[in-house]
């Protein structure tokens, strides 16, 4: 065995820390790093930042503006942004709808969406949740019924995330009840300008708007606007959710945000003395840091047996439950590090430029919100609950 | 041995309960935490009249209870629908001013007239990276005080300020008037809906309490514990009953999710916790009288905030999407829960005092 990486996969990580050296904006990893918000300017500055270098989308196929990257080359890519603090890269269609299409798509609709995805033309929002449809997803119930050249889309989306800056959106919609329900549902390409579609932001607990609902009422939609067959949108995605999962479980971030909980534990007295040396603060850091060492090698053996041609099921899962529980116990960390000043909440403050006093260490400013908001990670992208029916049902064999 | 909380706390209990089923309701809530201050002055001076200040304090200091278990069972109340106001200054600076003897001043605060806080903990100071106390030194008959102090509550309301500074013989407690220009008050929001503040001292005039030693302020913060302990156990009890009437009514796959049993024994812990919860702060309350007062005050503070954190999760987790929503009652009360961790020390905090009272019994 051995855990090093290849001279070749480390004159690529050189590569990489020498492109964000370069061109990776202050102002960009200051934000994120301070965990103040990023505006959509910023996101989509960071965007054509990446596509001028050709790696936005590392995933892609080559003729459509991706790389020849191994997985561990993408592995490798993901850490290293996370750890420099670069904005994360807006998935919802670089690597949520570009798969499905260069999978399921016709010639037509990868040479139409796919440069406006990568150019910042469009922008894309998941409409996958509905208010009856989240773990159980296959009951949802938006539907769309053929009338001649078009469907027509009713019904009602919800947590679309960052959906008040989309141009368009992606949706799972009902274009079948009759038989069971994941064989009535179908992919459609839905154009937000289109008259009868609303956005309305949901305020999450730490006060801030990045998920909304999106109602449709008698919503026309071109038939050609199908990706793939009628009523096989549920393969897709499937497919959606399963693909691409070398960053599922967050590592960079992690790393990321390990580093930034040890100096603000070496740093940070109580009583007199840095947290550090506080045996239960210790204890509860180092069984962080294990873990996440754990999960390294355990992120890295899985993407070493997809290289492989493997299909890692329950593995995935295992990365998606592990690694958002040590994100959400560094926020957790965080937080508990803040002492009394976790308490004051000056939202004004996590904006660019803001100007007022500082209340307490300046980075137990966005603790708070950062822990509530972290809240979502065990929640979206399939729940943890979900995740370990997945893990269940691929070890029991039952 | 009686668990009964007895007929007159039982009645003062009721009395708060339809007051806030009147006067606080949800939607009262949501518009009185974006208000400058976080809590409504008006329904502060009717809580008054109808006693529950009275409650927190002694008989001989104007008050008409003040045992540990009043204090739970007014607490106990305000958590129940996560009332915001300055509950905890006023109880602790209130039994401050009550060993100083202090009656006057201390039945203005009991009558809701004037609004007091208590200001304990120093101030993060940007310039020095550490902390910044307060210190008070003799100006002829009286004291000035200099330093700041941080997170205090309510503070940007409060016309009295209860201020502990060290007087080169020990820690004493001063009385302190808002309002004047060596009295800075910089004040903001809190992550749970109330307000709080830093408090910044210069050459500000101060009333010693005379006979306050640190054995009086120690016993202060001993009532803080038992109140927040009481009052996380109400907190968690909802974030409980929510949970489990949105696993009832929550349909996915064609079933209430209350039928999953991943879900059912997840919730049976949780129940099962928060009873020792609630035991640990009952506990607190029955020594508070006693030489163990602090060894059960660090079990239940350290009880509630480990329990609190698990319930607080637990809920958000089992509700899903719509549980970190700003519109479901919910989130709130997981915020409130998790804050109060960070109020009088937290989890880690306490069982480390618990491990050294241990040590030494």
């Amino acid at each position: 065995m051995n855990l090093e990486y290849t001279p070749e996969e480390e004159a690529f990580r050189e590569e990489v820390r020498a492109f964000l050296k370069d061109k990776l904006p202050q102002r960009l990893s200051d934000k994120v790093r301070t965990g103040k918000r990023l505006t959509k300017a910023d996101m989509e500055e960071w965007h054509a930042i990446l596509n001028e270098q050709g790696w936005l989308a590392p995933h892609w196929p080559e003729k459509y503006g991706g790389t020849d990257w191994s997985v561990m080359q993408k592995f490798i890519f993901e850490t290293e942004l996370a750890q420099a603090h670069a904005p994360r890269v807006v998935p919802f269609g670089l690597s949520m709808l570009a798969p499905v299409l260069i999978k399921y798509g016709t010639q037509e609709q990868c040479e139409h969406y796919l440069p406006r995805i990568l150019d910042g033309t469009d922008w894309w929002c998941q409409g996958y949740s509905e208010p009856g449809a989240g773990s159980d997803l296959a009951s949802l119930k938006t539907s769309a019924v053929r009338e001649g050249d078009h469907y027509v889309v009713n019904g009602q989306k919800t947590w679309t995330t960052l959906g008040q800056y989309a141009d368009w959106i992606f949706c799972l919609v009902r274009t079948d009840s009759s038989g069971k329900k994941q064989e009535g549902i179908s992919f459609l390409l839905i154009d937000m300008e289109t008259p009868g579609i609303e956005v309305r932001p949901i305020k999450l607990l730490d006060g801030d708007e990045e998920v909304n609902e999106v109602f449709f009422s008698d919503v026309k939609v071109p038939v050609e606007n199908l990706v793939g067959e009628e009523n096989k949108g549920w393969t897709y995605a499937k497919y959606l959710l399963t693909y691409e999962r070398t960053n599922i479980a967050g590592i960079g971030a992690s790393m990321a945000a390990l580093e930034q909980l040890k100096e603000v534990a070496r740093t940070t007295k109580r009583g007199g003395t840095p947290l550090i040396e506080d045996p239960l603060f210790a204890q509860r850091l180092a069984r962080l840091e294990i873990d996440l060492e754990n999960m390294k090698t355990t992120n890295l053996r899985v993407l070493d047996a997809a290289g492989k041609g493997g299909a890692p099921v329950a593995e995935s899962s295992m990365l998606k439950i592990r690694g958002t529980e040590i994100r959400q116990e560094i926020g957790g960390l965080m937080r508990r590090a803040a002492g009394r000043y976790a308490q004051p909440f000056v939202s004004e403050s996590l904006d660019e430029g803001y100007n007022g006093a500082p209340v307490g260490p300046e980075w137990t400013g966005p603790v708070s919100s950062q822990y509530f908001n972290n809240r979502k990670l065990s929640i979206f992208g399939g729940s943890n609950e979900v995740q370990r029916e997945i893990i269940t049902k691929a070890i029991l064999e039952l | 041995m009686d668990f009964a909380i007895g007929e007159d706390r039982q009645m003062l209990a009721d009395t708060m309960k339809r007051f806030f089923a009147k006067e606080f309701d949800w939607e009262k809530r949501l518009k009185v935490i974006e208000t400058e201050h976080g809590f409504d002055r008006a329904m502060w001076g009717t809580l008054a009249e109808l006693g529950v200040l009275g409650a927190l304090f002694p008989e001989d200091a104007g008050g008409f209870g003040g045992s540990a278990f009043d204090i739970g069972t007014v607490f106990g109340e305000v958590g129940r629908v996560i009332a915001t106001g300055p509950y905890l200054g006023t109880l602790m600076a209130g039994r401050l001013l009550a060993a100083a003897g202090e009656n006057e001043v201390l039945e203005s605060v009991i009558a809701g007239e004037k609004l007091l806080t208590f200001a304990h903990e120093p101030a993060y100071d940007a310039e020095s990276g550490d902390t910044r106390d307060v210190s008070a030194s003799k100006s002829g008959d009286g004291w000035t005080l200099d330093g700041a102090k941080g997170v205090v509550e309510y503070v940007g309301a409060a016309d009295l300020v209860v201020v502990t500074a060290e007087t080169g013989e020990g820690v004493r407690a001063f009385l302190v008037e808002t309002g004047s220009d060596s009295v800075e008050v910089i004040d903001y929001k809190l992550v749970d809906g109330g307000s709080g503040g830093e408090l910044r001292l210069s050459g500000a005039s101060a009333k010693e309490l005379s006979a306050v030693t640190d054995e009086a302020i120690e016993a202060a913060k001993a009532a803080g514990v038992v109140a927040l302990a009481w009052e996380g156990v109400s907190v968690m009890d909802e974030l409980r009953d929510q949970t489990l009437e949105y696993m009832r009514t929550r349909k996915q796959f064609g079933v209430p999710i209350g039928k999953f049993q991943a879900l059912q024994h997840r919730m049976a812990t949780l129940a099962l916790e928060i009873e020792q919860a609630r035991s640990a702060a009952i506990n607190a309350a029955a020594h508070f009288d006693k030489p163990e007062r602090d060894r059960f005050g660090a079990a239940a503070k350290y009880t509630v905030a480990r329990v609190g954190n698990l319930a607080a999760e637990e809920a958000i987790q089992i509700h899903g999407g719509i549980g970190m929503t700003w519109e479901l009652p919910l989130s709130h009360f997981a915020k409130r829960m998790v804050m109060l961790g960070h109020v009088l020390g937290d989890e880690d905090e306490h069982l480390a005092r618990y491990i050294e009272l241990m040590r030494a019994a």
